[in-house]
C-alpha cells in the first residue's frame, strides 16, 4: 500500500453542531478510509443522524471541518467547495440512502428515469445508453428489467430502498451515507438489501458511514463502529471487538439488549 | 371627454412602467433569466395575459403600432380585448398585419411571416419556471438555474421517450439560451421554437400572476433540448392549408360540422387573409383607430 | 516478515472484564500471560474450562482487548503490537497472516456455501478458479453433502454450519491459524480430517495455537501444551 493510497477519504475533526441550547453532536473526530464501512450505533437522539448530515455536507457545523480527499487526489475543505463543485461531488464521487426511500426518490418519475437521472445530470445525453445503464443498475440490484418504466410508488419498501441504492450506484461513487437503510423492512428484506450492500462493498471497494441503531446491521456490514451518546463519541473501534468485549457502560447495555434470535 | 384623459398613457403609471423596463434591461442583459418584477393588478383576470399586457405597456411609445394574436388569430375575444384595451389607453395604432406592426402581443404563438429586425414580440407566460413539474420547490429550481444544473429536465424528456416512444413534449418544449440558462418558452407549440433562435426581433415574455420577465435579445441562439439518439423535430404536418394552400405552416384543426367534418388551415389568420388577397394593399388594419 | 522463526509472541497481557451492568463488577480473566509460538508448530493452549484459554485466542486476533501487556504479530511489515494497533492495522493483519476458525459459523444471508468458501480463499490471493477447486476439495474432505453446496448455510443443521465454518477458515492459507474448539461435537472421520488440515498447515510452515477440548485430537497435533492456569489473576480485586 503507498503511502499516497493510504490518505483517507474523509477526515472529520471536532464536528460540532449546536441547535439553540440542544447539542446535535459534540467534538467528534472521525477518519474514514477508501473501502471502508464504518458504522454509527446509538439510540434515537444521540446525534448519529446530525453526524451524519455534517459528514455529508447537509449541514453546517457549529464548529469543525471534514476534508475529502477528491478523485484527483487533491485534499479538500469541504466547507470551502462552492455549491456547485459541492453538488458535483454530491451526485457522483458521493451517494446518499435513505431511510424514507421518498426522500432519495423520485416519486412521480419512472425507476429508469431515477437511475438515469444522475447521468443525465453530469451530460449524458444518449437516451439509448442511460436506458442500458439503467437496466443493468437495475439488474445488479435485483429489479426486474419489465419494471424499469414503473413508478417507485408501486414498488415494495425493499425494492424503493435498492432502487436507491441503483440510482446512487450509478456514478461510480467512492462514498456512500446511508441513513437506516434498513429500518421498517422486514426481516427477509433486510438480508437481501444487507447482501447487496456488502456486496457492493466489496465489489467496488466502496466506502461507507452508516447510521443504524440495529447492532445486526453493524455487524454485518461495517469494519468499524462508532458509538454515540448525548451527540458525543463514547466509544468507538473494531466493530467485533467494540460488540464482543464493549467497554463502556452504555455500550455494554446496548450490546446486552440485542434480542436473541 | 376622451378615455386617454382618464387613464395614463397604456394604463400603467409611469413608476410602474420604469420599473418593468429596468426588469426587462435585466431580462435583455441576462438572457433566459427569469427576472422578479412587481406585477401589478390589471383590470383582466390572471391567465388572460396580464404579464403580456404589463410588458406591452411598458416597451409602448405614441408612434407603435401594435398587434394582438391570440394561437395565432387577431379575432378571438382575448385578441380583441387586449388590442381595444390600448387602443383605448394609449391611443396607438393597431392592425392584424405582420409586418405593419412594430409591437407584437402573443398568446402562444409566433407569426409565420419571419419578424425582422425593430419589432418586438411579447409573449403571454402562464408558467415561467420550466423545472417545476419535476422540482416543485422554487428555492431549489432557482439554485439550480443559479449553478446551471439541468440534468433534471432532460429526466423529463427521458420519461417521455420512456412513455411514448418519443419525446412527446409538443409545446412549452424547453430550451437552452444563449448556451446559459434553460427557458421555457411559453406554451407555443415547439413548431415555433426554431423562429426563436437568431431570430431579429427583440423577444420579451411577461408572467403576471408568478411576477416574473425573461427576454430573448434579437440573434440570440436558441437551442431546444433533444438526445443525441432522439434530435429534437418540429411538428410536421403531411397536409397544407385547406384555405390558402400554404405548406410548412401550424395548422389548426376546425370542425366543421357535427358529422365528423373537419378542415385543417392556417393558425395565423393574417398570414392566411394575406395569402388569399394578393397583392396586399397598404389597406389600413381591420380595426385601425380613426385619428 | 521478520526472519526470525517466532510469528507470536505474548507478553505480560492481562485481562480483567469490567461489568457496568452489575455495578461495575471485575472479572479478572488472566494476566501475564507470556508466551511464544514459531513457524511449524501447533502449541495448544490447555487447563480447565473457564481459565481464559478463548478469551487469550481472542486477544492475539484482536477481538478482545488486553488491557496491559504486548501482542506482538509477525506481518509483512515486521513485528506489530496488536494490542495497540489501528482497527485498519488489525483488519489487515487479520487479511494477511491471522486466520481465526471458530465452532460457530457467523451466518451470512443468501450466500452459498460454495461461494462463502471461495471468497475466503481469493482473501489471501487466490484467482476465481483456483479459489473455487480449493473450495470443492475442502468441501469434500469435511464430507459436506454436493446438494448442499449451492445453498446458504442458514437452514444447515449445527454440524453442516460448523464443518462450513472450518472449510472457510482453512480456505485463506495464512502464517498464523488460531482454532478455538474447531473439533469440537464432530465426528470421528470430520476429526480426523481436520487433525490432516492442522498437519499440512503445520509442514507448510504456520504456526499453529489451538484450542482442544478433544484429548485424542489434541495428542495428535500438539507439540507442546501451554498451561494457562499459570496464567490465573491473584485472588479477584474487591
Amino acid at each position: 500500500m503507498s503511502a499516497l493510497d493510504d490518505r483517507p477519504l474523509l477526515v472529520a475533526e471536532g464536528l460540532t453542531k449546536h441547535y439553540g441550547q440542544h447539542i446535535g453532536c459534540a467534538d467528534v473526530s472521525l477518519d474514514i478510509h477508501e473501502g471502508e464501512v464504518v458504522a454509527v450505533v446509538g439510540e434515537s437522539g444521540s446525534g448519529k443522524s446530525t453526524l451524519l448530515g455534517l459528514l455529508s455536507t447537509q449541514l453546517l457545523p457549529s464548529a469543525g471541518s471534514v476534508r475529502y480527499l477528491m478523485r484527483d487526489g487533491e485534499e479538500r475543505e469541504l466547507l470551502s467547495l462552492s455549491e456547485a463543485e459541492r453538488r458535483f461531488l454530491l451526485r457522483t464521487d458521493w451517494g446518499f440512502v435513505h431511510q424514507d426511500a421518498r426522500l432519495g426518490l423520485r416519486m412521480g418519475v419512472s425507476a429508469g428515469g431515477n437511475v438515469g437521472e444522475r447521468l443525465m445530470a453530469v451530460g449524458w445525453r444518449h437516451y439509448g445508453r442511460i436506458r442500458a445503464e439503467a437496466e443493468h443498475w437495475l439488474d445488479r440490484v435485483e429489479i426486474a428489467r419489465s419494471r424499469i418504466d414503473d413508478r417507485p410508488d408501486t414498488f415494495s419498501g425493499g425494492m424503493r430502498q435498492r432502487l436507491q441504492i441503483a440510482k446512487n450506484m450509478v456514478t461510480r461513487p467512492r462514498l456512500i451515507f446511508m441513513d437506516e437503510p434498513t429500518g421498517g423492512l422486514d426481516v427477509s428484506v433486510q438480508a437481501r438489501l444487507l447482501d447487496l450492500i456488502r456486496g457492493f462493498v466489496s465489489d467496488y471497494g466502496l466506502a461507507a458511514v452508516i447510521v443504524t441503531h440495529d447492532l445486526a446491521v453493524a455487524r454485518l456490514l461495517s469494519h468499524r463502529i462508532v458509538v454515540m451518546r448525548h451527540g458525543r463519541v463514547i466509544e468507538t473501534g473494531l466493530t467485533d471487538q467494540v460488540l464482543d468485549d464493549p467497554r463502556e457502560p452504555y455500550t455494554q447495555l446496548l450490546v446486552a439488549s440485542i434480542l436473541q434470535a | 371627454m376622451s378615455d386617454a384623459a382618464v387613464y395614463n398613457f397604456a394604463y400603467l403609471d409611469e413608476q410602474t412602467k420604469r420599473m418593468i423596463r429596468r426588469a426587462l434591461l435585466k431580462a435583455v442583459a441576462i438572457p433566459g433569466y427569469q427576472v422578479p418584477f412587481a406585477s401589478r393588478e390589471m383590470p383582466m383576470p390572471y391567465g388572460w395575459g396580464t404579464g403580456g399586457v404589463q410588458v406591452t405597456a411598458a416597451v409602448l411609445g405614441a408612434d407603435d403600432t401594435l398587434k394582438v394574436i391570440d394561437q395565432g388569430a387577431d379575432d378571438t375575444t382575448n385578441a380583441v380585448s387586449i388590442r381595444k384595451f390600448f387602443e383605448r389607453t394609449a391611443g396607438v395604432a393597431t392592425t392584424t398585419h405582420t409586418s405593419d406592426a412594430t409591437v407584437i402581443q402573443t398568446r402562444h404563438r409566433i407569426p409565420e411571416t419571419p419578424l425582422r429586425e425593430g419589432q418586438i414580440l411579447v409573449y403571454q407566460v402562464p408558467i415561467p419556471e420550466p423545472l417545476r413539474f419535476l422540482e416543485p420547490r422554487e428555492t431549489e429550481t432557482r439554485r439550480q438555474h443559479a449553478l446551471e444544473d439541468y440534468g433534471l429536465m432532460h429526466v423529463k424528456l427521458y420519461e417521455d421517450i420512456a412513455r411514448h416512444g418519443h419525446i412527446a413534449t409538443t409545446y412549452a418544449y424547453p430550451v437552452k439560451v444563449d448556451g446559459r440558462y434553460l427557458m421555457d418558452p411559453s406554451p407555443t407549440p415547439k413548431f415555433d421554437n426554431p423562429k426563436m433562435d437568431m431570430c431579429p426581433a427583440l423577444q420579451l415574455f411577461g408572467a403576471g400572476r408568478e411576477k416574473r420577465i425573461y427576454a430573448l435579445p434579437p440573434y440570440t441562439r436558441v437551442v431546444s433540448l433533444d438526445f443525441e439518439d432522439h434530435p429534437f423535430e418540429p411538428t410536421k404536418f403531411d397536409r397544407g392549408c385547406a384555405l390558402c394552400g400554404a405548406e410548412g405552416i401550424y395548422l389548426d384543426e376546425v370542425v366543421t360540422d357535427d358529422c365528423g367534418g373537419r378542415m385543417f388551415v392556417c393558425s395565423d389568420t393574417d398570414f392566411c387573409e394575406s395569402r388569399r388577397t394578393p397583392p396586399r394593399a397598404a389597406a389600413p388594419g381591420l380595426n385601425e383607430v380613426p385619428r | 516478515m521478520s526472519h526470525s522463526s517466532e510469528m507470536i509472541r505474548v507478553n505480560a497481557v492481562t485481562k480483567t472484564f469490567v461489568m457496568h451492568l452489575r455495578d461495575g463488577a471485575r472479572l479478572p480473566v488472566v494476566a501475564g500471560v507470556s508466551f511464544n509460538v514459531g513457524r511449524g508448530e501447533c502449541a495448544v493452549l490447555g487447563g480447565p474450562s473457564g481459565t481464559g484459554k478463548s478469551s487469550i485466542l481472542k486477544m492475539i486476533y484482536g477481538n478482545y482487548r488486553a488491557d496491559a501487556g504486548r501482542i506482538e504479530i509477525n506481518g509483512p511489515d515486521g513485528w506489530r503490537d496488536i494490542a495497540r494497533a489501528s482497527p485498519r492495522a488489525v483488519l489487515s493483519l487479520r487479511t494477511s497472516t491471522i486466520g481465526y476458525v471458530s465452532q460457530f459459523l457467523r451466518v451470512i444471508p443468501r450466500i452459498g456455501a460454495i461461494d462463502i468458501v471461495a471468497a475466503s480463499a481469493r482473501e489471501t490471493g487466490l484467482d476465481e478458479p483456483a479459489a473455487r477447486v480449493r473450495a470443492i476439495t475442502l468441501l469434500e474432505l469435511l464430507n459436506v453433502p454436493e446438494r448442499l453446496w449451492n445453498l446458504p448455510p442458514a437452514t444447515f443443521s449445527g454440524g453442516e454450519q460448523q464443518r462450513i465454518n472450518i472449510a472457510r477458515g482453512f480456505a485463506a492459507e495464512r502464517p498464523i491459524l488460531l482454532l478455538d474448539e474447531p473439533t469440537a461435537s464432530l465426528d470421528a472421520a470430520n476429526r480426523a480430517a481436520v487433525v490432516s488440515l492442522i498437519e499440512a498447515r503445520k509442514k507448510a510452515g504456520a504456526a499453529v495455537l489451538g484450542i482442544f477440548h478433544d484429548e485424542d485430537v489434541r495428542d495428535r497435533v500438539a507439540d507442546r501444551v501451554i498451561d494457562v492456569q499459570k496464567f490465573a489473576p491473584e485472588a479477584s480485586t474487591p
